[in-house]
């Protein structure tokens, strides 16, 4: 479970970097709700409680999601911020009446598809850490072998368009890591506040780092230390969710950076 | 569309969805020359750049870059966007930036090493820079960050320049430092074409021309093309500076005081 927990910490910090950059924190925010719909839905499918199934489900619908919301965005000139809440709130009131009428079906109960919406990283049984762990490998593998190339397609895409970079395949690259930043904690985390763990983690490490790639290993050292210490205390204490106490812990260490971060904290302004 | 041009547009036609960017433009920039885009707001220069670059989709017309489609020649243009349009909170110095300039010849895969870094700092000296590359991008002036860019694209060593705006908000230093540096890349056989907005300054910095309002108005060398009857043509009348006015003191030559 504490394995699971860093791993996933860590996985979810680190690609949180890009989103926070490219300012696609709201995106991440609409892939984590429209994740429940396709979690239940993989879990139909499976016919049983499949980790795969479900994460494949999450990926699915929180793609769906974020693309309903850009094609609302430019091809049908809703505001952006409009049209992230439309894609946010339709998957997730999906997600709920789905998940309302699996928990009437025999078995479903025992599922643990609830743990779901708040997260409990206790329901991450020992092979679902294989799972994770193989998300994450090629998540943040995929992101170190083209470090480079999603540096100049998020610092400067239609330059790097201009220079010959693929920046339109970087551009699915980065969304498609978004989206695995995103499911890979959505049963520890919760969908309602995944978004916090890809978010809050980047935003510190920006305060403590002046080069992309430090900002993103330290998003991840303390994404994976958030989920940790969130973990080991909803652990110890009977009926506490595991993401609000994730998200909190998290929220802190970035309140922190954010006063006393040496690159642009408060501190540092004086 | 005239061979061994560096930048050659036929009828080129831009729409934005509202009416027409560009329409009907036929340009034809000769290699080695130190040129200027001039006209006033809402002319459609940035939207020239682009187009030229291949970044928006003409509406009609063909574009020649370097002598063949943008998409298979653009990678040997040093292109110099507008400084507005990235986040200069991203966390990277000086030199970091500059050495994007290098990511492409090094392929997705490779890492930027030691003669890479040499190589941006280089780049950096050149444009008076060398004692801040590792200073953070976000605490750069404006003119410094011009400069940072413009070093981004020196180290490519391209062919030509297009520069969108390069002198636009920028202080005296930064200026002068810029325009020695494209003076001497023309003086090496480059070719340079920029947006420019400062009609004061257009006949001391450049030697070649075009006049743009949505249509092209006028291009050539700039003492045969840059005329009254032009200027008012292309500025509805209201040319916001004499043309002759009194002549200020040229970039070249002058030391680059280095800004703290």
């Amino acid at each position: 479970m504490a394995a699971g927990a860093v791993l996933l910490g860590v996985t979810s910090g680190a690609l949180g970097t890009f989103a926070v950059l490219r300012r696609q924190s709201l995106v991440g925010d609409v892939m984590a709700h429209a994740a429940l719909p396709g979690v239940v839905g993989g879990y139909l499918l499976a016919g049983e409680r499949s980790l795969p199934a479900m994460l494949a489900g999450a990926l699915v619908t929180g793609l769906v999601a974020a693309g309903l919301a850009w094609v609302l965005t430019h091809r049908l000139k809703v505001k952006s911020e409009a049209a992230l809440g439309t894609g946010l709130g339709l998957g997730f009131a999906l997600g709920v009446v789905l998940l309302s009428y699996v928990q009437r079906q025999p078995g479903a109960g025992s599922a643990g598809l609830e743990s779901f919406l708040y997260g409990q990283a206790a329901a991450t049984l020992r092979a679902d850490v294989l799972v994770l762990g193989g998300v994450a490998v090629v998540g943040l593998g995929v992101a170190t072998l083209l470090f480079g190339e999603l540096k100049v397609a998020t610092f400067d895409p239609v330059w790097a368009r201009a220079r010959g970079h693929r920046v339109a395949l970087l551009d699915a690259g980065l969304t498609g890591l978004l989206a695995v930043a995103v499911v890979i904690g959505l049963q520890a985390v919760g969908v309602v506040l995944m978004s916090a763990l890809v978010v809050a983690p980047a935003v510190a490490a920006r305060q403590l780092t002046r080069s992309l790639g430090a900002m993103f290993w330290t998003a991840g050292a303390l994404g994976g230390a958030s989920a940790l210490a969130g973990a080991l205390l909803s652990a110890a204490t009977p009926g506490l969710a595991t993401g609000p106490v994730v998200v909190l812990v998290a929220s802190a260490v970035a309140g922190l950076a954010l006063l006393l971060g040496p690159e642009r904290g408060r501190a540092a302004e004086a | 569309m005239v061979t061994g041009a560096a930048v050659a547009t036929a009828g080129l036609s831009v729409d934005y969805g509202d009416g027409p960017a560009l329409r009907d433009v036929s340009l034809t920039v000769p290699a080695g020359v130190i040129g200027a885009v001039v006209g006033p707001n809402g002319a459609g220069k940035s939207t020239l750049v682009k187009a030229v670059l291949g970044l928006v989709a003409p509406a009609a017309g063909r574009v020649a870059l370097l002598g063949d489609r943008p998409q298979r020649t653009r990678h040997r243009v040093g292109y110099v966007p507008q400084r507005s349009s990235v986040d200069w909170d991203f966390p990277a110095d000086a030199r970091d930036v500059v050495t994007m300039g290098l990511y492409r010849e090094l392929g997705p895969f490779r890492r930027p090493g030691r003669a890479e870094r040499e190589r941006a700092l280089a780049a950096l000296e050149t444009v008076g820079m060398g004692h801040l590359a590792r200073r953070q991008i976000g605490r750069l002036s404006g003119g410094q960050q011009q400069r940072v860019f413009l070093a981004r694209a020196l180290v490519q060593d391209p062919e030509l320049y297009l520069l969108d705006e390069p002198l636009a908000g920028v202080d005296a230093a930064s200026e002068a430092a810029i325009l020695a540096v494209l003076r001497a890349e023309r003086a090496r056989g480059k070719t340079v074409l920029a947006v420019h907005h400062d009609l004061g300054t257009l006949r001391d910095y450049f030697d070649w021309v075009a006049l743009l309002n949505v249509t092209l108005r006028a291009q050539g060398p700039i003492d045969a093309a840059l005329t009254d009857e032009v200027l008012a043509d292309t500025y509805g009348g209201r040319v916001p500076l004499p043309p002759r006015g009194p002549a200020r003191a040229a970039g070249a030559g002058l030391e680059v005081a280095p800004a703290r």
